[in-house]
């Protein structure tokens, strides 16, 4: 066994541990405000093992690595997705420090269930079994149970919790009878080796209803269509920094585990799954987007809106090909610096539940215009214009689809449903721009004092978002490197 | 450092200086904006100047390789076809710069957008990457978006903004699709142009593929430009927008979709084109008659050169579906002369619109009275838009119909009344309420513009109107040869055929002569 190779999931749960015990002695000594700080060493821990993923950490020339009996893989897509979480994970710690004068009890609880979540997903990127995936999906959605409900005292937020239960504890069980069911046909659990004998059960309906329902499982965690139904809510009443890592690591997380299934456990049966694939990547952009046109409250439409970002992602699984799934990747980072950056705004702006509001937003320019410029980049990135990160990552989408279209013309539909989705979304993300420029009477005008950790974690999404957007080379090589290496 | 990158750079940068300085520095900002967008018209004129007029290939050529793995490179460069287009842009864009005093409100802001703007026009003309290509020109439209939003006038306005942004997403992005579909079909790993016209000139799309993606240009493009029936925003939009952004759109931006047809669509999809091009002609009667017609039933003055400009995109694409070397180079010419008319249109109605703060044409009268140099102005613009010799526009739309009437007779018969007369018609009576009559007693008190900056962008669009208008060789010799090289397989009249047989230099030659000295004679003749 190798478990030199697991330092990243090492590292983050000795870090959550240790937060843990240093709450309980801090607990005797130290008055509670102090106690937020301990968000800062967290983040700091994450920071350092950043750094090392980047340094220290490099893939063997074979490019793959296995333990626990090739359960657990590191290879280029493994590792891509470690500094993804790492990278969403230290954003939202600082985020949530902000945020920790909202949260009655338990603030250094919460910092270490964003670090065992964190686990989950680092586990998620590297499972090359199905024991492993399911683990990783229930450690990242039970953790995410109590994240949600975290500010007890608030009906909305206990009430996003029991609906994510609900939901997530139904999606869980589909997806173990899934698992169940691939493994009675098919006798094998680890990816590589249903790889090998797939191919041999494509008429097998068990084995494919097996294989969908744990679709079904991961559709949940990447909200698409037809399980989207909880995002809303559960965005809405959430905490904002829980709402940002649930738009952020664990939709990455789903979409991790899905390139897995598809690409590396039963890449022969995929293809025949393309008509299926196009038809809900389609349905999932338009639900989103219609249904967020409507939206009052900001972190509902941005619920929506990550539905609809999900449908997009879905097109470069759809297009089932490498280029596609390099897109994926990075229209991931993309997002990554745009949706945290939105939320950060948001948890700072909007700090009551009644004020989440679109029109909490009137007059921001004048209380803080960072602020304001950062949420105007957000919108216009997540609506996919240049020169930002989102123009260019529903570029690679549109171009991996386009490239696939000669040979099965639906790609050319899904592709229009795209651009039709694009430009609903263009509706609701002006809507958000224009309360901030140009509403009428803003009740507020007090400015909005800024810590220096949050206005950094501002200029690093803003510079995110600009870097991958006029200079996207680099981050490509990455993705297509990481996704050449996984097949 | 290329010339042209230069011109790009100038407003890009100096938009980017303006973040930097502070909101009540208002004269610092008004002159680093129009030193950025002066200095991007001189290097424009110095480089129109040096072109090698008949030299093969791409001028001021510069690329950067931006995305390797994609075959994406940053790679500016001219010939006959956009060195008269980038010139105009970089003109109207000073002119646009010029006129920006009537904005009194967050200026920092609206110099940064309009210099963003002015930088993205010039690079989608002078990109030969289609990616770049694409990308110049969103980088140029969002601001518009913007500046409609924020600084713009009447009830309408935030109906005007989502209007025109959805609209004109959707062309754009239908564009796209199309772009992206070109690359993929044309299977050359690569965006830049020149390399993906060589390409696909040796091995042509297969006539399905050009089936399909000629429509998605033709129509993505056609939103742009408001081909009819795909107008209906342009009016609205342009009689809410501030006029530096109307002079800016209207006049420059609205060409891109025309210059990605002949550019792109028409060289790579040769059998699209052909097949497609007569239901082009017939739709420019839309454009022609039906807005013309439109036009002379509006009640005020942004309106009616909304749709005057609408109507002047039929010329557009009556030469473009002509599909002959006359009626293309025509195409191009229009496409010029109207970016100064459309330009001078706009700043003159914003100045009127400033002083009076209507543009109601009922309520208007006598102006002529006391804005002697803004009406004598306005009325050589509507003398340029009807189509009198010795302005551009008259070149450009005689050699249209010229190398229509091969191809389309009835077409031309009836793109020549419609226009011509109906254009006369509203334009005239427009100039007679507005600028004739007695002066109403509200009137009195308003002013002429009172120095030589305020003149300044009026007296240069006309006078470039006024130069090509009398030469209009200085366009058509660079742009004639340039046709002929790129668009020698789909031209479809004997100059094409000939063209396979005869030597090039000669064909070109020959029809420098029909397509350059027929306006010149014409006007000697008048």
């Amino acid at each position: 066994m190798n478990l030199a190779l697991l330092t990243h999931e090492w590292l983050v749960v000795g870090l959550g541990l240790a937060l843990l015990l240093a709450l309980l002695l801090a607990d005797l000594w130290v008055p509670s405000t102090s106690r937020r700080k301990l968000g800062y060493a967290a983040a700091a821990g994450i920071g350092l093992i950043l750094a090392y993923s980047f340094f220290v950490v490099h893939l063997a020339p074979e490019g793959v690595q296995y333990a626990f009996g090739k359960m657990y893989v590191l290879d280029g897509l493994a590792l891509f997705f470690k500094r993804f979480f790492l990278l969403a994970a230290l954003i939202v710690l600082l985020m949530s420090v902000d945020f920790a004068d909202r949260i009655q009890t338990g603030i250094a609880e919460y910092y270490a269930l964003v670090l065992f979540a964190l686990a989950g997903m680092l586990f998620a990127s590297s499972a090359n079994d199905f024991t492993l995936l399911f683990v990783s999906l229930e450690l990242i959605t039970v953790t995410f149970y109590v994240l949600t409900s975290f500010q007890r005292a608030q009906v909305t937020s206990l009430e996003a919790g029991v609906k994510y239960l609900i939901i997530g504890a139904l999606s869980t069980s589909f997806s173990v009878f899934g698992i169940a069911l691939v493994y009675g046909i098919s006798g094998k659990l680890n990816f590589g080796e249903l790889s090998a004998i797939a191919g041999q059960f494509s008429a097998n309906k068990i084995f494919l209803f097996g294989l969908l329902l744990v679709m079904v499982g991961l559709g949940f965690k990447i909200a698409a269509f037809p399980f989207q139904i909880w995002a809303p809510d559960v965005y809405q009443g959430a905490p904002a920094p829980t709402t940002a890592f649930l738009a952020v690591g664990s939709k990455a997380a789903g979409f991790v585990l899905l390139l897995r299934v598809l690409f590396s456990a039963v890449p022969d049966i995929t293809p025949q799954w393309s008509n299926l694939l196009i038809i809900i990547s389609g349905i999932t952009i338009l639900y989103g987007n219609l249904c967020a046109i409507p939206q009052r409250n900001v972190k509902r439409l941005l619920g929506y809106s990550s539905i609809a970002h999900a449908g997009y992602m879905l097109l470069g699984i759809a297009a089932l090909s490498q280029a596609g799934q390099s897109a994926i990747l990075y229209y991931l980072s993309g997002y990554l610096f745009t949706v945290l950056g939105a939320f950060t705004v948001i948890s700072r702006v909007m700090r009551t539940v009644e004020a989440e509001d679109i029109g909490a937003l009137a007059g921001l320019n004048q209380r803080s215009p960072l602020l304001a410029a950062t949420m105007t980049l957000a919108m216009v990135s997540l609506a996919g214009i240049p020169p930002l990160a989102g123009f260019f990552g529903k570029f690679l989408l549109l171009k991996s689809i386009l490239a696939q279209a000669p040979a099965h013309p639906g790609y050319y539909c899904l592709a229009f449903t795209a651009v039709a989705g694009v430009v609903i979304s263009l509706y609701y993300y002006f809507g958000v721009v224009r309360a901030i420029y140009w509403s009428k009477e803003p009740q507020d005008l007090s400015t909005i004092p800024l810590s220096t950790p949050i206005r950094f974690t501002i200029y690093g999404c803003i510079v995110g978002m600009f870097f991958l957007g006029l200079f996207p080379g680099w981050m490509l090589n990455l993705a297509s490197l990481a996704v050449k290496v996984s097949q | 450092m290329s010339t042209l990158t230069l011109i790009i750079c100038c407003p890009l940068l100096a938009a980017i200086l303006l973040a930097f300085i502070p909101r009540n520095f208002r004269v610092v900002i008004r002159a680093i904006a129009l030193a950025a967008t002066l200095l991007s018209m001189l290097l424009a004129v110095t480089m129109f100047l040096q072109f090698r007029t008949g030299a093969d290939g791409y001028q001021f050529e510069q690329q950067i390789s931006w995305v390797q793995s994609l075959g994406i490179s940053y790679h500016v460069g001219v010939d006959g076809i956009n060195v008269g287009l980038v010139l105009m842009a970089a003109i109207v864009a000073f002119a646009a710069a010029c006129v920006s005093w009537e904005i009194k409100e967050r200026e920092k802001e609206f110099y940064i957008l309009l210099l963003v703007m002015a930088g993205g026009i010039l690079g989608a003309f002078a990109s030969l990457d289609l990616f770049f290509f694409y990308f110049f020109h969103e980088l140029a439209l969002v601001p518009t978006f913007i500046m409609i939003g924020v600084w713009g006038r009447g009830e309408q306005k935030n109906y005007a903004t989502f209007q025109i942004t959805m609209y004109l997403s959707v062309g754009a992005l239908i564009a796209l699709l199309g772009l992206i579909a070109l690359y993929v079909e044309s299977g050359a790993k690569t965006f830049d142009i020149p390399v993906l016209t060589a390409q696909v000139r040796q091995h042509p799309l297969s006539a399905n593929a050009q089936h399909f993606i000629f429509p998605l240009l033709l129509f993505g493009f056609g939103i742009l430009v408001s081909l009819w029936p795909f107008h209906t925003w342009a009016p609205l939009g342009y009689g809410s927008a501030p006029s530096p952004t109307a002079m800016l759109h209207a006049g420059v931006l609205k060409k891109f979709g025309l210059y990605g047809l002949i550019r792109i669509a028409l060289p790579m999809l040769p059998n699209g084109a052909q097949s497609w091009m007569p239901v082009v002609a017939w739709l420019c009667l839309g454009n022609l008659v039906y807005c013309g017609l439109v036009a002379m039933r509006q009640k005020d003055f942004n309106w009616l050169a909304g749709y005057s400009s609408v109507a002047h995109m039929g010329f557009v694409f009556l030469g473009i579906a002509t599909l002959n070397l006359i009626g293309v180079t025509g195409a191009v010419l229009v496409m010029i002369a109207h970016g100064f008319l459309a330009a001078l249109i706009f700043g003159l109605s914003g100045y009127v619109y400033q002083q009076t703060g209507t543009l109601q044409i009922d309520q208007l009268g006598g102006l002529l009275r006391k804005l002697p140099f803004i009406g004598g102005a306005l009325m050589m613009g509507a003398f340029a838009a009807c189509g009198l010799p010795g302005f551009a526009n008259f070149a450009g739309e005689v050699t249209v119909f010229f190398g229509a009437w091969k191809a389309f007779r009835v077409v031309t018969i009836l793109a020549c009344w419609g226009a011509l007369i109906v254009g006369a018609v509203y334009l005239l009576r427009a100039i007679r309420a507005m600028l004739h009559g007695p002066l109403l007693a509200q009137w009195a008190t308003i002013s002429d513009a009172p120095h030589l900056w305020r003149k300044a962008p009026f007296v240069l669009l006309l006078a470039s109107l006024f130069v090509f208008g009398c030469f209009p060789r200085l366009l058509t010799d660079k742009i004639a040869p340039t046709l002929q090289a790129n668009l020698a397989q789909v031209f479809v009249t004997p100059a094409a055929t000939a063209a396979s047989e005869a030597p090039l230099p000669l064909t070109a030659k020959l029809s420098q002569r029909e397509s350059g000295h027929a306006p010149q004679s014409a006007i000697r003749n008048q």
